[in-house]
């Protein structure tokens, strides 16, 4: 039997647990997986990806834990109307790789490709591309869900169970196994960017760029900002702002093979990185680099990595936070609170806690999802390395979010209380309603389910 | 689950009225709601606790448990963990007794015997079964100096908590591919109601320093801890001292 024991933790390496693990063909197997589920114990069983999600999400510790990627079949590609019918285990990066000799490109883009599709609609996932495409639930045409039960259902977002649809979509594994899904693609000439590239001076120009309506111009922007010189460098931002080329605006070399996967990756970091090295000194030579770097310049031809997922070309970079780990602080508030959210960020920067990768980005509306993340606002992310006091310092950063309308994000939470977090989902009963008519004892359950108290 | 900057959701009590169990209590509280369990014998003290950890901001729920009746005791492990996921257990119940009685009355003797060291091997394999059925947590049992060398002035004492912390070391091993932890802390003498009115001996501390030190031992996963830490170094300097000097020394 496929199933064995071991320790699950999420990106961010933090609050590991043990958990039996069920892989290979009784997760591929639809009638093996309904057993499973029928046999999960008073534990629970919940579904993991590829462990992209930093906290406790896909970890279900002394229950069962389903490595979805066994079930990795493309079943359908369609290049006139772009839906692609996939298992839920598949990649985004494969499914790259797979749909772009279609011309066709994933939708949303999240800032990895190494989570799966049922993890995407699972977290709802978002990319550079929120404010004009909205996130993963919008794209999904039709999914697959096996409830509590064994049995499989096909939702769709407007079909009659569209509630369920919609509770799945960010309902973070807990509604039912997702089993596969159809995707609508978007369709592309090219692989590649065409980005503006610029620097801010200050947190104000950083708004600005983001607020004086230049943003509607492309299909993609972000920006990463500084977060650790204060005074008059504080919130100055590096910004890519593009689109997807049309062929056209290629050079004449790469028009050859417009659709050609160009995402390349340098370097595997080892394992070997100290606790500590992670620092403000560290940080803030790194972070003058990447900004430096950044030149002023407009119509630029980027391939994917070079736009969209610097990150990627160093593999496995959580490792340089060392074996304490680090934690992902990503919140969103909405556009009105704008003076606290620059309050925030000047905090941040005087806190002491340093960050290096630091997302900026205004989101567009959200969607139907009673607990998906985006809304209409200001989103950021940074990333603290462990120390001590950073638990009362994200305590207080959750009260201000709080206050300000703004939420948490669970794909990134490894550390909130259930109340706030109920306090920023409003719509959290709404959601348990839904879900505990379709898990009614409750067999789907996580670790984060446990702390934010979302199952029975 | 601890989550990612050490904060627990919940902790469980073993010894409901522990000054330094409740101390722990205390200082996880600072960082954020916490589900406390007190485990112990209804009486105004554990109400009073109870009502001290309330006002802390911990949701507290009481379990009937009596460390002398070892035949209840797996049944009070099970009902503090219906509740939920425990997170953390401290063994913090144990007795001190009247050291002279204690080596010349049997009742004394046995009383501490098994309070010290039956109750928590008792508590120990129940808690053991619990953690493993539920996949994390952690174990911090509060051992004591008086463990590492039997001294004259309280053998009795000591010979139970030697018997204890080498309980817990060996849980730590045998726990370990479970991925649940142990934590073994080692106090000196600590001013609280079981030491009022003695002499402190050197390197005295408080229920909170001690909490201190547990709680950031738990965060850094270590196993083994002195309250206060110089203790290790005089403990293992004491350890190898002759006997005929050991006797002589005032400690």
């Amino acid at each position: 039997m496929p199933r064995s024991v071991k320790t699950l933790a999420g990106w961010a390496r933090t609050a590991p647990s043990r958990a039996t693990v069920l892989t290979g063909d009784d997760v591929a197997s639809t009638p093996a997986l309904a057993e499973a589920l029928a046999g999960a114990g008073s534990r629970g069983v919940i579904a993991r990806g590829l462990g992209r999600s930093y906290g406790d999400t896909a970890q279900n510790a002394g229950g069962l834990v389903l490595d979805m990627t066994a079930r990795d079949r493309i079943h359908a590609v369609d290049a006139e109307t772009g839906l692609i019918d996939l298992d839920a285990g598949v990649s985004l990066d494969r499914l790259m790789r797979i749909a772009l000799p279609f011309g066709l490109w994933v939708p949303v883009l999240p800032g990895t490709r190494q989570v799966t599709i049922g993890g995407a609609i699972a977290n709802d996932i978002h990319g550079k591309n929120h404010h004009t495409a909205g996130s993963f639930g919008d794209h999904v045409v039709s999914m697959d869900l096996m409830l509590a039960s064994g049995e499989v259902r096909r939702l769709e977002p407007d079909g009659q169970e569209s509630e369920l649809f919609w509770a799945t979509v960010g309902g973070i594994g807990l509604t039912g196994v997702i089993l596969r899904a159809t995707i609508r693609m978007t369709k592309t000439e090219t692989a590649y960017f065409v980005a503006d590239t610029e620097r801010t001076a200050d947190l104000d120009e950083t708004i600005a760029r983001f607020s004086d309506g230049s943003d509607e111009a492309y299909d993609y922007s972000s920006a990463w900002f500084d977060s650790i010189s204060t005074g008059s460098k504080l919130g100055r931002a590096a910004l890519g702002r593009g689109s997807l080329a049309r062929l056209d605006e290629l050079p004449a070399k790469l028009r050859r093979d417009p659709l050609k996967f160009d995402a390349p990756t340098l370097v595997d970091l080892p394992d070997v990185f100290p606790n500590g090295l992670a620092n403000k000194l560290t940080f803030s030579a790194i972070g003058e680099l990447y900004y430096r770097k950044t030149k002023n310049k407009r119509g630029q031809i980027q391939n994917l990595t070079a736009f969209y997922h610097p990150l990627d070309l160093f593999g496995d970079w959580n490792r340089a936070y060392g074996s304490k780990g680090f934690l992902q602080y990503q919140f969103i508030v909405p556009l009105a609170a704008e003076a606290e959210f620059r309050a925030i960020v000047r905090d941040i920067a005087e806190s002491g806690h340093v960050s290096f990768l630091n997302v900026f980005k205004k989101f567009g509306e959200g969607n139907r999802a009673p607990l998906s993340f985006p809304m209409p606002g200001w989103n950021i992310c940074v990333d603290f390395p462990i120390v001590e006091g950073l638990g009362a310092f994200c305590r207080s950063l959750d009260e201000r979010v709080l206050a300000m309308g703004g939420r948490l994000y669970t794909a990134k939470d490894s550390r909130t209380d259930h109340d706030t977090f109920a306090a920023m989902y409003p719509r959290l009963d709404e959601w348990r309603k839904i879900r505990d008519a379709a898990d009614p004892d409750g067999v789907f359950a996580s670790d984060m389910s446990r702390r934010l108290r979302l199952t029975p | 689950m601890i989550d990612a900057v050490g904060h627990p959701t919940s902790l469980l009590l073993l010894g409901g009225t522990s000054e330094i169990g409740l101390a722990i209590a205390e200082r996880y509280l600072t960082g954020g709601p916490v589900r406390v369990v007190l485990a112990g014998r209804q009486s105004p003290r554990l109400a009073d606790a109870a009502a001290r950890l309330t006002r802390a901001g911990a949701s507290v729920e009481t379990v009937e448990f009596d460390a002398r009746d070892a035949a209840v005791h797996t049944e009070a492990v099970r009902k503090a963990f219906a509740g939920g996921d425990i997170d953390i257990a401290v063994v913090a119940f144990g007795l001190l007794g009247d050291q002279e009685k204690a080596w010349q009355d049997i009742d004394v003797a046995v009383e501490l015997a098994e309070v010290n060291y039956v109750a928590t091997v008792s508590v120990g394999v129940a808690l053991a079964a619990e953690f493993r059925a539920q996949g994390h947590g952690r174990i911090v049992a509060l051992s004591s100096v008086a463990g590492e060398r039997a001294r004259r002035s309280n053998f009795v004492y000591g010979s139970t908590k030697a018997g204890m912390d080498a309980f817990y070391t060996g849980l730590t091993e045998a726990l370990r591919p479970d991925g649940i932890g142990v934590t073994i802390v080692r106090p000196g003498f600590v001013h609280s109601k079981m030491t009022a009115g003695m002499d402190p001996a050197p390197l005295s501390t408080t229920p909170e320093k001690v909490a201190e030190i547990a709680v950031d031992a738990v965060t850094k996963g270590r196993e083994l801890v002195w309250a206060p830490a110089p203790l290790r170094a005089v403990m293992s300097v004491l350890r190898h001292i002759p006997r005929p000097v050991f006797r002589r020394l005032p400690v």
